[in-house]
């Protein structure tokens, strides 16, 4: 892991796994939904409605990742310094904000026929609207750190981390408070819905997942772009003003 | 009573907002990426 916080290694392995990731994805995720929408079956008891699961699934799953992900390279930056770890919890904050706000979207979506309402100020749907102005407030925060001492504040990386409390906040939600919301289908090991519904909705996941991992990764190779044209240029106009 | 509705009206517009917002994060993070490894590029060049 350490080995890959090497700048130079870590373009090396971007380069091909960009467009790798960014393919598969693609392929994945329009075939999974392609599935979703026109081969698996219309639910007993919800109709044709559930096939909104597709998206709203993967868009939660990708939301709560992408702060995982701001979380998990917030505490590389404070322990470890890795030179990568800012540029990679920047690069997360844009997709993990983009999936959490059409989970949101896809959510009301679906509870209009099936609740008969838009939204519930309920644990699952409050505590996922949280999560979007965490994600706004971090990504506001890290452009003032960035503008005012070149991303040398931590402050953004001590928010990523307490942040991450809202996550199992919102996994548990549905079994801590009484929701509209049902109960997770899908836990660790076992699954209580029909492999008809089960399969589309895993190749759905991945795909979202390899197209999540593409864009950070292109995310991550524009700022660091940036922060060598920065770096080039600043150098240069030390040198002119020398002479 | 309960009005009658289209799921088809909800799932399209889940599928058409789903997409649509996913495909316009891949053009914009590509173009993006693209544009930044130019200037540095260029920087590298002066």
């Amino acid at each position: 892991m350490h080995g890959f916080a090497n700048p130079a290694r870590f373009l090396r392995i971007a380069r091909w796994l960009m467009p790798l990731c960014m393919v598969a994805g693609v392929a994945l995720a329009m075939g999974a939904l392609g599935w979703g929408l026109f081969e698996a079956p219309a639910e007993r008891l919800q109709g044709e409605t559930v096939r909104i699961v597709y998206l709203h699934v993967p868009s939660a799953w990708l939301g709560m990742a992408g702060w995982m992900g701001i979380a998990a390279a917030s505490f590389s930056e404070l322990v470890w310094r890795h030179p990568l770890a800012g540029i990679a919890a920047r690069a997360c904050a844009v997709p993990g904000a983009l999936f959490t706000a059409v989970c949101l979207v896809t959510g009301s979506l679906w509870g209009r026929p099936a609740w008969g309402t838009w939204w519930v100020w309920d644990g699952r749907l409050t505590s996922m609207l949280v999560l979007l102005f965490l994600y706004f407030g971090w990504m506001a925060l890290s452009q003032a750190s960035e503008a005012s001492d070149g991303g040398h504040n931590k402050t953004p990386a001590i928010f990523g981390l307490v942040g991450a409390v809202n996550i199992p906040i919102i996994h548990y939600s549905v079994t801590w408070w009484n929701s509209l919301h049902q109960p997770p289908s899908i836990t660790m090991g076992k699954s209580a819905m029909s492999a008809d519904f089960l399969v589309p909705l895993l190749l759905a996941m991945l795909g979202f997942t390899l197209i999540f991992a593409g864009v950070v990764l292109a995310r991550m190779r524009a700022i660091l772009a940036d922060q060598q044209a920065e770096a080039r240029l600043r150098r240069k106009a030390l040198s002119e003003a020398e002479f | 009573m309960r009005e009658a509705m289209d799921p088809w009206t909800f799932v399209v517009a889940s599928y058409a907002i789903g997409v649509g917002a996913t495909a316009a994060m891949i053009a914009w993070s590509l173009l993006s990426m693209k544009r930044a490894e130019k200037r540095r590029d260029e920087a590298r060049k002066r």
